[in-house]
């Protein structure tokens, strides 16, 4: 049988003191879910542009890619995407039975971290590319 | 048995569809920063180039895949998040719905792009 977990509430902002492994992943995973399901409304929205013509999509699009400020949220982005991936794949595993070992789940939690952090690092160049 | 760590009961359609579209989603992404932040860069998409992609019968099908992955992920993701956190009853009925018309109404714009994308390369 399943069971569910009763965490409290999040924002209970004094209780990251008595945070474990566990309640990090769980944290950090519905923190980037929301940055992401608000990203892809605001996504949608940019490339409504396409229904306005050609000129108004590419201008558009290259207008916002010439702001820094776009570039650095970019970075963001790919940092709470790339998280959000291996957290959710370490996930899948876990419901899928490998690696539910309380010891296993938080060293798979630390490879996320540590894998997003050397990811976005090497993307950074890329990502303020002709800045 | 193994205590499990999930948010919700398992064993409902919603919690399935939610893996099913994370394991999809891992690839799609994954995949979208890729082709449009490594192989083309950002800066230099015109809507030629996001044409040309639609252009392509599969590119086209995978995008719409992604943006129905995306959406029902997100939407239903946030429903848990809502729920988890105690919402019940009027609240909790009125999130759905909520959730349900913005997710439609993204998913029929994002249609009208691709569309469009798709459209003017003819």
């Amino acid at each position: 049988m399943s069971q569910s977990h009763n965490r409290g509430l999040v924002e209970d902002f004094g209780r990251w003191r008595e945070f474990s492994a566990g309640m990090w992943a769980w944290v950090f995973h519905k923190f980037t879910g929301w940055v992401l399901i608000g990203y892809l409304f605001t996504h949608i929205a940019v490339l409504s542009s396409a229904l306005s013509g050609r000129a108004a999509y590419t201008s558009t699009l290259q207008g916002l890619e010439q702001l820094a400020v776009v570039r650095v949220l970019e970075v963001g982005l790919l940092a709470v995407a790339v998280f959000h991936i291996l957290n959710g794949i370490r996930l899948l595993f876990v419901d899928l039975g490998v690696g539910l070992d309380l010891d296993t789940q938080e060293k798979s939690f630390y490879a996320s971290l540590i894998l997003t952090g050397i990811i976005v690092v090497a993307s950074v160049p890329v990502f303020l590319e002709g800045l | 048995m193994a205590e499990r760590y999930s948010s919700f009961s398992s064993g409902s359609t919603r919690w399935f569809l939610q893996r099913i579209s994370a394991a999809f989603l891992v690839v799609t992404l994954a995949f979208h920063f890729l082709l449009l932040h490594f192989y083309h860069h950002a800066p230099e998409i015109t809507f030629g180039g996001s044409a040309g992609r639609y252009s392509v019968p599969a590119y086209f099908v995978t995008m719409v895949l992604f943006l129905a992955a995306a959406t029902f992920h997100g939407t239903n993701g946030i429903y848990n998040a809502l729920v988890n956190q105690g919402v019940t009853g009027t609240p909790k009925r009125v999130a759905k719905w909520v959730l349900v018309v913005a997710g439609v109404l993204v998913f029929v714009q994002g249609i009208r792009i691709a569309l469009t994308l798709m459209g003017a390369s003819a």
